[in-house]
C-alpha cells in the first residue's frame, strides 16, 4: 500500500457511491429496536420505487439519538427520521425529496446535535464500519501515512503532548507523557527488548456506552490510532480488550482488523515503511476489574484478572513483563484527528487543563437519551436542560451522576460546574469515563449510592480485604438505612468504612467504591437521616 | 549492592538498595503488622495491614511492595493506621466463621495474635456467616473455609515453592474460595505432592493436618523461607 493506493481506494469509493444515501443507523440501540428488518424493507422500498440507480441504503454506526431509535438519516438532504418502523421504509424513499411522511420527522438542528463538537464521532452515522473504503474516503489512514513517512516518534509524541490530550478512560492522566514514559522504558534487563500498545474496551460503568459506539460505529479509527502509538513508543502488537457483553463491537473489529490487514494497513511494512504491527482481540470475560490496566494485563496473559500493586506501572513492566502503553477506547480514537488536523486545532477545543472533546453516554431520567459529543468546559446545566432536554415528564432534575460507581452525585444546585477534570473532582465526582446518568426528583439518592455499592460489592475481585469485606459491610448499612433499620451510629460507622475503604483498598475500583455514597452524604445527608430508624432517634435526642 | 538511609519512626535505618519498608524496619526491629506476606513467597499486598504513610505522599503505601528511597521518612504507627488496621482485623474476623474454642490453630495462630496485636477488644461489623464447607478428602491434611481469609500464602508456596500449583482461588469478592486442581475435591487432585508446604504456609487453622484437635496446630510458615534459603545459591 502506498499513498496513491490509498487515494484511488478513496476515489473509487467517491465514484461508486449514489446522489443520494439513505443512513440506517445499525449500532446496537437502533439494532435492539428492529434497525436491521428496517434496512431491509428500505432496501426493498428503493428497489420497488425504481430508484435504485441514485439511491442506496447504507447501514451506519451510531447516530447519538439512541432513545429515539431506529434512526434513518438522509444525505446530501439531512431529513432526519425517528423510531421509524419497517411498515415506513416505502413511505421514507416516497419522501426522499422533501415530501410528507408518515415517519416521525426529527430535527437535524436540535440543540442535541447543534450543541456538539465531532471529533471521535465525526464518522458516526455517516460511514459503513464494515467497510474500509469508506473509512479510507473519509480521510481514514491519511494521518498513519503522514506520521510515518514525516515524523518521527519523537515529533509524534510531542504533537500529542502539545494537544493536551488526557486520558478519557477517566483518570486523565496525559497521554503525552504516558507515551513519552514507554517510549523510553527500556524494560526489564532480563526482559525481552518488545514493548505493547493495549486498547482499554472494557467499558463497564452502568449507564455508560460511548466506547461500544465508537467500538461499533467507526473500528478503523481506533485501530489507526493504536497504529500511530505503537509506532511513537516502538510496539509492534497491540491488543484490543473488548468486553464479551459487545459482540457486535467485537464483530466488527474483527472484520475491521481482517480487512486492513488486507490493505496492508497492518502487518509488515506498513506503507512500505520498516514500521510492523499487529493486533490481536481479547474478550473479556466479565469482571468489571478488568478494566483496571493490571488486571486488564493479567488477564490478557491468560491469568485470572486481579490487580497488582503499582509501581511498577505497566509503562514501566506490562504485559509479560515488557514495557506497554493501556490507553482507552476514545484516547486512540482521538489521536488521528490530532494528527490530522494538529495539536495546536485540538488544545483550542475545551478549558485550560481539560483539553478537547469528551463523549458523554445521556441516561437515565432524560428526555434525550443517547451520545453526546462535546467540548470540555461545557456546564452541566447546557448539557442536560440543553442537549437533554431536562426530564422526560418535566418534572425537575435533582441529581447527575458521573463517572459510574467510581463517581459522585453533583446536586442540581452545581449544575453550572464546567465539565472538565479538576471541576469535577472538586464538587467531589470524576469526569469518568463518560456516563451521565440524570435522576429526578423521584430518585432516592441512598438508595443509588445502595446500587452502586452492589455493583461494586459483586464486581470486587477479592484480593484485598478492605475491597472485599468492607463494600459488603457498606452494603449491608445502607440496606439498613433504605429499610429504615438504621441508628444515626450507623451513619457515622458508614463513613469511618468510606474513609478505610478509600485509603487501604489495592486498586482504584475499592479506592473509588465509597465516593458514591460520600457524594451522596455530602449533598443530600437529609435523605439519610430521614430513613433512620424513629424510636432511635427518639432515643438520641435530649 | 547501593545502600539508602531513610528514617522509620524517627530512627534513622540504613538498608539494601532493593529491599523493602518492611524488611527494612523489621532489621531495625520496627514491628509493622503483616498477614499474607511470608518470608520466601513473592509479595501479594492483598491484606492491606503493612500500609504505612510516608512523608510526601497522601496515599497509604505497602510496606511488603515498597522499596526503601534515600531520604524516605517512614511512619508506621500512627494514629490513621492503628485504627485502620484494627479495622480490617475486625472485617476479616466478620468474613467467615472464626471460632476460636474450637480452633486446630488456637494459641498459635497469626490472625488471633494480629487481633491481640492491634488491640481488637470486639468486632463492629455484622458478621456474614457464610456457609463454609470443610474438604477432608485428602488422606493427610484437611482445609476448612470457615477460617480461611484468603491470604493465598499457600497457593503461592505451592506455585512458587513446590512449583506444582495445586491451589488456587476461584470466585470473586466475598465468594473467593479456595479451590485445589480444576475444583475437584484435595483428595482427587491429581498434581498434589502432598508436600505439606501449604500446611507450613498457612497462618490459621485453615488448613491443618487430619485428626489433630482444639490448639494442636503449629503452623512452621519460617520453613518456607528455610527451604528457599537452602535452594538459593551459597555465598
Amino acid at each position: 500500500m502506498d499513498l496513491t493506493e490509498l487515494h484511488g481506494i478513496a476515489e473509487r469509493e467517491r465514484a461508486r457511491r449514489k446522489a443520494i444515501r439513505i443512513h440506517c443507523c445499525t449500532s446496537l440501540g437502533c439494532h435492539a429496536s428492529g434497525a436491521l428488518e428496517l434496512q431491509r424493507r428500505l432496501e426493498a422500498a428503493v428497489e420497488a420505487a425504481g430508484r435504485a440507480d441514485t439511491v442506496e441504503v447504507v447501514g451506519v454506526g451510531c447516530i447519538g439519538f439512541c432513545g429515539h431509535g431506529p434512526l434513518v438519516s438522509v444525505e446530501p438532504s439531512g431529513l432526519l427520521f425517528e423510531r421509524v418502523t419497517p411498515e415506513q421504509a416505502p413511505d421514507i424513499v416516497a419522501a426522499l425529496d422533501g415530501g410528507p411522511c408518515a415517519a416521525q420527522r426529527g430535527d437535524p438542528n436540535h440543540p442535541f446535535f447543534s450543541r456538539q463538537l465531532l471529533v471521535v464521532r465525526r464518522n458516526g452515522g455517516r460511514i459503513d464500519p464494515e467497510r474500509i473504503e469508506e473509512y479510507i474516503a473519509a480521510g481514514g489512514y491519511q494521518a498513519l501515512y503522514d506520521v510515518l513517512h514525516d515524523q518521527s516518534p519523537a515529533e509524534v509524541i510531542d504533537a500529542i503532548t502539545r494537544s493536551g490530550l488526557r486520558g478519557r478512560g477517566g483518570a486523565g492522566y496525559p497521554t503525552g507523557l504516558k507515551w513519552a514514559t514507554v517510549a523510553k522504558s527500556k524494560g526489564a534487563p532480563q526482559g525481552a527488548p518488545r514493548k505493547f500498545v493495549v486498547c482499554n474496551g472494557d467499558e463497564g460503568d452502568p449507564g455508560a456506552f460511548m466506547d461500544r459506539s465508537i467500538l461499533e460505529s467507526d473500528p478503523h479509527l481506533v485501530l489507526e490510532g493504536m497504529s500511530i502509538a505503537a509506532y511513537a513508543v516502538g510496539a509492534d502488537q497491540g491488543f484490543l480488550y473488548v468486553r464479551g457483553e459487545y459482540p457486535l463491537a467485537i464483530q466488527r473489529l474483527s472484520k475491521a482488523i481482517t480487512q486492513a490487514r488486507k490493505h496492508g494497513l497492518l502487518g509488515s511494512q506498513i506503507f512500505d515503511t520498516a514500521f510492523d504491527f499487529k493486533v490481536e482481540i481479547r474478550v473479556g470475560a466479565g469482571a468489571f476489574v478488568c478494566g483496571e490496566e493490571t488486571a486488564l494485563i493479567a488477564s490478557i496473559e491468560g491469568r485470572r484478572g486481579q490487580p497488582r500493586p503499582r509501581p511498577p506501572y505497566p509503562a514501566e513492566r506490562g504485559l509479560w513483563g515488557c514495557p506497554t502503553l493501556i490507553n482507552n477506547v476514545e484516547t486512540f480514537a482521538n489521536i488521528a484527528p490530532i494528527i490530522s488536523r494538529g495539536a495546536d486545532w485540538y488544545a483550542g477545543i475545551g478549558t485550560a487543563k481539560s483539553r478537547g472533546t469528551k463523549v458523554f453516554a445521556l441516561a437515565g431520567k432524560i428526555r434525550n437519551t443517547g451520545l453526546i459529543e462535546v467540548p470540555m468546559g461545557i456546564t452541566l446545566r447546557e448539557i442536560v436542560e440543553e442537549l437533554g432536554g431536562g426530564t422526560a415528564d418535566g418534572s425537575p432534575v435533582k441529581a447527575v451522576q458521573t463517572g459510574g460507581p467510581s463517581g459522585g452525585c453533583i446536586p442540581a444546585s452545581l449544575f453550572d460546574t464546567p465539565v472538565d477534570y479538576e471541576s469535577l473532582a472538586a464538587v467531589g465526582s470524576i469526569m469518568g469515563s463518560g456516563g451521565m446518568v440524570v435522576m429526578d426528583d423521584a430518585t432516592s439518592m441512598v438508595e443509588i449510592a445502595r446500587f452502586y455499592m452492589e455493583f461494586c460489592m459483586d464486581e470486587s475481585c477479592g484480593k484485598c480485604v478492605p475491597c472485599r469485606v468492607g463494600t459488603v459491610q457498606m452494603h449491608h448499612l445502607l440496606d439498613r438505612i433504605c429499610n429504615g433499620e438504621a441508628t444515626p451510629a450507623e451513619i457515622v460507622q458508614l463513613e469511618e468504612l468510606c474513609q478505610l475503604v478509600r485509603e487501604t483498598s489495592l486498586c482504584g475500583l475499592g479506592q473509588s467504591a465509597p465516593n458514591p455514597v460520600l457524594s451522596t452524604l455530602r449533598y443530600f445527608r437529609d435523605e439519610y437521616e430521614e430513613r433512620l430508624r424513629h424510636e432511635a432517634l427518639a432515643e438520641e435526642a435530649p | 549492592m547501593s545502600a539508602k538511609t531513610l528514617t522509620i519512626d524517627g530512627q534513622m535505618v540504613s538498608a539494601g538498595a532493593d529491599e523493602s519498608i518492611l524488611q527494612a524496619a523489621r532489621e531495625a526491629g520496627i514491628r509493622i503488622p503483616t498477614l499474607c506476606h511470608l518470608d520466601g513467597l513473592s509479595e501479594m499486598g492483598a491484606c492491606r495491614l503493612c500500609l504505612v504513610e510516608v512523608v510526601g505522599t497522601s496515599k497509604l503505601q505497602p510496606a511488603c511492595h515498597t522499596s526503601v528511597a534515600e531520604g524516605m521518612e517512614v511512619r508506621t504507627d500512627t494514629e490513621r493506621l492503628r485504627a485502620h488496621r484494627r479495622a480490617i482485623v475486625e472485617l476479616i474476623f466478620a468474613e467467615r466463621n472464626h471460632v476460636c474454642a474450637v480452633c486446630v490453630a488456637s494459641g498459635h495462630c497469626e490472625l488471633q495474635n494480629l487481633a491481640a496485636a492491634v488491640g481488637m477488644t470486639h468486632v463492629r461489623y455484622e458478621y456474614l456467616a457464610p456457609s463454609c464447607a470443610v474438604d477432608i478428602s485428602h488422606a493427610r491434611f484437611g482445609i476448612d473455609h470457615n477460617r480461611c481469609v484468603l491470604c493465598t500464602r499457600c497457593v503461592r508456596a505451592c506455585d512458587e515453592v513446590e512449583g506444582v500449583h495445586t491451589w488456587d482461588i476461584a470466585g470473586r469478592g466475598t465468594e473467593s474460595r479456595l479451590i485445589t486442581d480444576l475444583h475437584v475435591p484435595w483428595g482427587e487432585a491429581a498434581s498434589c505432592t502432598s508436600c505439606g508446604k501449604c500446611l507450613l504456609a498457612c497462618p490459621t487453622g485453615a488448613i491443618f493436618h487430619r485428626g489433630s484437635t482444639v490448639a494442636e496446630l503449629e503452623h512452621e510458615p519460617t520453613r518456607i523461607a528455610a527451604i528457599v534459603a537452602a535452594r538459593s545459591e551459597r555465598w
